[in-house]
């Protein structure tokens, strides 16, 4: 009996009985379908956190005052105060330092702003110069803060689109006109181009102010947030990383530096955290949809188990006539292995749909991956062997007078 | 060809011993067309299931072509009564939703006859049980008689040592019997060897020879 034939006689079979074939497959259908539209949605956002995270600039040091370790009670990240403009003119200058090519002192804070009769809430950066190139911040009209706005602490400011439609509407250009930010008038003197983003950080709702503005006239301060420092190449970042860290215990006269009173990450340290929480997030999700597949597949034995019997007549003829115990065993299995194969076709197609679906709703980046797609005809087609084993065993153990005397 | 020598089947069921065949002793030449016959329960049924390599006895001796079949393994068995036998059975036992063709096909899938032979034999012998006009019709299309036939058919296509029919018209009109007994004879005179079992004297007459059973013994 050639194998097409074991092939096309079991779709027969099947189409035979087509609301019970169907129902059979609907458990794997589901099960599949929701395996592989999770890790699609998984692996969606997964991406599109590395882009945003990556869009922040790699090869990236970013410092920030506090310890990352703490004591008992920790204060929130950023919120101590022993990272100064100094520190960063010290890491800018010092013979120590080899691998580093950037230095950005910068200092954030929420607060009110207004122009035109609107007012909005957002986050001002005082920023340096060279805080657009280590950010990868670019200008769609005006410029970006100068050394010259720094040094002379102006009152200017480079908007982000987002602020821009908050305060003047959308497609307006206010590069020239004028905007209070907490109570202070400040000339706009550019606008940055949208980087998108709408998940933890929105960068497009940003004001740049210089450094200098930030920490005198608005918020009286001498301390920075953070510090964000740009290696010559990645494959120096964990020497630029101890270099900072010596450089900064030692200019805060700590010898041990357990004790040290800032911390630095690299852009790697937190990709690898989101990385790893959306990872766990899609794996526990992903075991969830698979007990549903657990679910269908003890579906699949027990309509294979009602067919056995029904079918007990048939499989003595079979026998009767010179099936050997492969051959029924073949004939069952390969009918279980179809009704499980095809499920979980039709569920990778209504899985696949749904998350093209459901990221174009929430607008994450599309993606399925081709291990997906292994891995839902992999798992349907084990299913129906696994599931499928034991009624067509139970099947080819018939004893052929017992099978034809079955009424 | 068939030699049946000392063979008892006792069935066990818990302590209790019913013997249904009782050292029977027989044989069956080429070409030779005998009936079995007895009443129900007598252990005629047994005896064709052994016969039919359906079944094993549980002492004694069944040879059929010289091969000793009673210590043959599952698969052994299966390969005997592909090749050497041709079942026809009261109840037709042909696959349902499945044309006359197909039906009469599937002993030679199990053989492994090539796809193109295969198609070639089963409209042979269809012609011959004269159904060359009914070969795409499914069973519920064709009346008893009809359907025995392509049973027949069916047999034949491995071309078997024995053609082993039980009761092949218990459930045929009589005026289709008589076709049904025409060609049993036809075939046994083209040299078939052909075992029929039945409880009815008018059919067991189509006979050359007649094997009487009772009680799981042979009587004459």
């Amino acid at each position: 009996m050639e194998f097409s034939e074991v092939i096309q006689e079991a779709i027969n079979t099947l189409t035979v009985n087509k609301l019970r074939t169907f129902l059979a497959t609907l458990g794997i259908v589901i099960g599949i379908g929701s395996v592989i539209a999770l890790i699609s949605l998984g692996q969606g956002t997964q991406k599109s956190v590395e882009n945003q995270i990556q869009s922040l600039g790699s090869n990236l040091l970013t410092v920030s005052p506090g310890s990352s370790r703490g004591g008992f009670v920790q204060g929130g990240a950023g919120s101590a105060t022993t990272l100064t403009y100094e520190d960063a003119k010290a890491i800018t200058t010092s013979s120590q330092i080899t691998t580093i090519n950037n230095v950005s002192p910068e200092l954030s804070r929420r607060t009110q702003v207004t122009a035109s009769g609107n007012n909005t809430n957002t986050q001002v950066i005082g920023a340096t110069s060279i805080y657009s190139e280590v950010h990868k911040v670019s200008i769609s009209s005006g410029n970006f803060l100068t050394q010259y706005d720094i040094d002379g602490q102006a009152k200017v400011a480079v908007l982000g689109p987002q602020v821009v439609t908050d305060l003047f509407g959308e497609g307006t250009n206010p590069v020239g006109s004028s905007i209070r930010i907490s109570g202070q008038s400040f000339r706009v003197i550019g606008v940055t181009v949208s980087k998108g983003g709408t998940g933890f950080q929105n960068q497009d709702d940003v004001i740049y102010v210089p450094i200098t503005t930030a920490q005198k006239s608005l918020f009286g301060t001498t301390s920075l947030t953070s510090i964000a420092v740009q290696a010559k190449s990645e494959e120096v970042m964990v020497q630029a990383q101890d270099e900072v860290g010596y450089l900064l215990l030692e200019r805060h006269r700590l010898s041990d530096p357990t004790q040290a009173d800032f911390s630095i990450f690299s852009q790697n340290d937190i990709l690898n955290t989101a990385s790893s929480v959306t990872g766990t997030f899609t794996a526990l999700l992903s075991g969830i949809a698979a007990i549903s597949l657990v679910v269908g597949g003890i579906g699949i034995m027990n309509i294979m188990l009602v067919t056995v019997t029904e079918r007990t007549r048939e499989i003595g003829l079979r026998k009767a006539l010179g099936a050997k115990k492969k051959n029924i065993i073949t004939q069952f299995l390969i009918e279980s292995i179809i009704l499980t194969f095809a499920g979980g076709i039709i569920g990778m197609a209504i899985g696949i749909l749904a998350s093209i679906i459901i990221s174009k709703v929430i607008s994450l980046p599309f993606s399925i991956s081709f291990g997906s797609i292994i891995l839902a005809i992999g798992v349907s087609g084990a299913i129906g062997i696994l599931f499928g084993w034991y009624p067509a065993k139970k099947a080819s153990d018939l004893q052929p007078i017992e099978a034809l005397r079955y009424e | 060809m068939i030699q049946v020598k000392d063979v008892s089947k006792i069935y066990k069921t818990g302590d209790i011993e019913t013997i249904a065949l009782d050292k029977v002793s027989f044989s069956i030449k080429k070409g030779e067309f005998v009936a079995i016959m007895g009443p129900s329960g007598s252990g005629k049924s047994t005896l064709m299931h052994i016969l039919g390599a359906l079944d094993t006895p549980t002492s004694g001796e069944y040879t059929l072509d010289g091969e000793s079949v009673e210590s043959l393994s599952d698969d052994e068995l299966a390969n005997i009564r592909n090749r050497k036998i041709g079942f026809v059975f009261q109840s037709f036992n042909l696959l349902p939703r499945t044309s006359a063709l197909q039906n009469v096909i599937l002993p030679m899938m199990y053989a492994g006859v090539p796809k193109a032979e295969r198609l070639k034999i089963a409209e042979k012998y269809l012609d011959m049980v004269g159904l060359s006009d009914r070969m795409n019709h499914t069973p519920a299309q064709l009346s008893g008689g009809q359907q025995q036939r392509v049973a027949i058919a069916r047999s034949l296509v491995l071309n078997p040592s024995i053609i082993l029919a039980d009761e092949p018209t218990g459930n045929i009109a009589s005026a289709q019997a008589d076709e049904i007994m025409d060609i049993f004879k036809k075939l046994n005179k083209e040299g078939h060897t052909i075992i029929m079992i039945t409880h009815e004297p008018d059919i067991a007459e189509h006979a050359k020879r007649t094997i009487y059973v009772k009680d799981g013994k042979i009587v004459n």
